[in-house]
């Protein structure tokens, strides 16, 4: 490309970092928000609401292992409900997470460096609330250990042909190696933290964390390297996790359900409702804690241009579901496409392609784009829309099957939306909690950005 | 064996330039046993330190192959010789089945083995290190850059590398005790 031409569009955009920063002011102002900040009436507010949520989450798990199944919606023939579509929901959610920090980084995108710290959080906690479903509608919760492959005085092992394993295992290795990406991501900024804690105790606390990180270029070289190893690893690792979610159901012969087009078209969607989660966290984040500095409106431009590009990925999967409807001749099927579009459940694939389809199409408009304000709602119907796609795929499919003597409704129960919404409140509460007590935006990797970090060979 | 009470000479700079210089010409002067600090990684630092032989790719590699064997063997076992259970008429090595496992396990324990590889070989967890005992050296973890020469180096002299320190132009000269 033309080098003058180059230079204008990099003029044009919004930098990454905004002009006047150097190491230590960067340092300073993310470090000041865990260190010196006294937490607002608005904290307290926020996180106290969100405490409350987790509370009756853990009382509507309380009364449901007291009682059994029984207390949520879920019958025969919909054996799947709320708790599927939360869990492949807030699994999905986690997905940006991981493609901020690992693929972006091997794609070199600089921009991820000031949003991949709270997105792995935000994938972290997720995760969190995603492994709570599969473990509490088994019906016998407390035998969920069942799943995992232990020698035990039965004798017997797991059936390891049925994806529902699978899944338990890419969700198990996803949960850990988030954990130990974001974890060995903090360890330099806690040692920062370490070192610029005024409080004896916050220092040690800090000291354990980082585990003596001292910032030897050796130990940068290896680090560098695990990093980057890490994000390769992590990378198969995040396309491979919705694809085993959507094999739970594609393998399965239920109509709407027995698709190949399922696993791209599931983690595509991830990616969307990551995304738009990831945007309605950092839009009040930035705001609140002034951090418009460090997350630009390159960073809402790039997030809700994945959005856009995403979406209409998963509006191409809904287009070929709908094709094949009619084109594969199964009747069964076609049946599929006519109970969405007229059955009883048809307001909610309407409202689902309002969502997910038609209102994010507004993303052409730069100026939408650049809006933190339409942003915040844009990515909020999409999060709706991406809920009810998992509702559909889930209940739709299932109420009406091949015999119409088994067809049925199902009508959520005030325990199911107990928990679904205590979960939300679970996810906000460790939100909260974590910009308090960690670096939200990862200070090394912002004092990579800046200018004095280019070092010219001799 | 009785500890040398002094572990090092230290250097503080300004930029990462001007360390990566400073490492350069240390090197260069023939002092081998050198480490540098820094806020965050610097591009080619590690060689100017004389480090060349990174590990990690290794560990991770080992790491992930066995995650793959112990994954694939496990369903094996289990599905095969221990308990072989008629599936949809499926045979008891249904090898196909058993692959997104396998391919789950060889990622588990390839990032596993690179976390837990890079924190050994960088000798960590340490949380006491003589390198702390400058006072100053609580600005390496925000926007100062330090180039010791340890005191088991042949060419260590406390005059002569403070000497040659001083021509490097840093910030503060200090001496580290162990």
């Amino acid at each position: 490309m033309d080098e003058q031409y180059k230079m204008t569009v990099e003029a044009q955009r919004a930098p990454v970092i905004e002009p006047g920063h150097t190491f230590g002011t960067v340092t300073e102002k993310i470090s000041a928000i865990v260190l010196t900040r006294p937490a607002s009436n608005g904290w307290f507010v926020g996180f106290g609401l969100c405490f409350i949520l987790t509370m009756m989450m853990l009382y509507a798990i309380g009364y449901l292992f007291l009682k059994g199944i029984g207390i949520w919606g879920v019958t025969i023939p919909i054996g799947w409900g709320f708790a599927i579509v939360n869990f492949v929901w807030w699994i999905g959610i986690g997905h940006a997470g991981t493609l901020i920090s690992a693929i972006l980084l091997l794609l070199r995108q600089s921009w991820r460096n000031s949003i991949n710290r709270f997105a792995e959080a935000m994938t972290l906690f997720a995760v969190a609330c995603a492994g709570i479903f599969p473990a509490i509608h088994i019906g016998r919760p407390w035998l969920a250990y069942w799943l995992f492959p232990y020698p035990n005085t039965m004798k017997v092992w797991p059936q390891f042909r049925s994806p529902l394993m699978w899944d338990v295992f890419a969700v198990s290795t996803y949960a850990t190696i988030s954990a130990l990406f974001w974890f060995v991501g903090l360890i330099p900024d806690l040692a920062t933290l370490r070192d610029r804690a005024e409080n004896r105790w916050t220092r040690m606390v800090y000291g354990i964390l980082s585990m003596g990180w001292r910032g030897s270029a050796r130990h940068w070289h290896r680090y560098e390297t695990m990093y980057l190893l890490l994000a390769g690893l992590a990378t198969p690792l995040v396309l491979s996790v919705h694809t085993v979610v959507s094999f739970d159901f594609a393998i399965g012969i239920v109509p709407g359900w027995h698709t190949t087009i399922f696993p791209p078209y599931f983690v595509a969607g991830a990616i969307y409702s990551g995304f738009a989660m990831v945007l309605m966290l950092a839009i009040p984040i930035r705001k609140i804690y002034g951090l418009e500095d460090f997350i630009t409106e390159r960073h809402l431009q790039n997030s809700a241009k994945v959005m856009l590009a995403t979406g209409l990925i998963v509006a191409y999967g809904y287009g070929i579901e709908a094709f094949m409807g009619w084109y594969g001749g199964d009747r069964y099927d076609a049946f599929t496409l006519w109970n969405r579009l007229h059955g009883p459940y048809a307001s909610s694939y309407w409202a689902l392609l309002t969502c997910n389809i038609f209102v994010p199409q507004v993303l052409w408009i730069r100026k939408l784009r650049t809006s933190p304000v339409a942003l915040f709602f844009i990515s909020g119907v999409i999060l709706v829309g991406m809920w009810l796609e998992r509702f559909i795929i889930v209940v739709v499919s299932l109420h009406r099957d091949f015999l119409t003597s088994s067809w049925g409704m199902y009508y959520p129960t005030r325990w199911d939306w107990m928990t679904f919404i205590g979960t939300i409140g679970f996810f906000l509460a460790c939100m909260f909690l974590f910009l308090r007590v960690l670096p939200a935006i990862s200070i090394f990797e912002m004092r990579t950005l800046l200018p004095g970090a280019e070092v010219k060979a001799e | 064996m009785k500890r040398d009470p002094i572990y090092g000479m230290m250097a503080e700079f300004d930029s990462a330039q001007a360390l990566v210089d400073a490492a350069r010409r240390t090197n260069e002067a023939g002092y081998k046993k050198i480490d540098a600090y820094s806020p965050f990684p610097i591009e080619g630092l590690a060689e100017e330190v004389g480090f060349h032989h990174d590990e990690v790719p290794l560990v991770v590699l080992i790491g992930a192959i066995i995650g793959g064997l112990t994954g694939y063997a496990m369903q094996y076992w289990m599905s095969a010789v221990d308990y072989p259970l008629n599936i949809g008429g499926k045979p008891p090595h249904s090898w196909p089945a058993f692959i997104v496992i396998t391919f789950e396990m060889t990622i588990l324990f390839g990032g596993i083995s690179a976390v837990l590889g890079m924190l050994a070989l960088n000798g960590l967890p340490m949380p006491y290190h003589p390198v702390f005992n400058v006072p100053r050296f609580a600005l390496a973890s925000k926007d100062r850059f330090f180039l010791i020469v340890f005191s088991s180096d042949k060419k260590y002299d406390a005059v002569g590398t403070r000497k040659f320190f001083e021509g490097l132009g840093p910030r503060s000269i200090s001496e580290v005790p162990s």
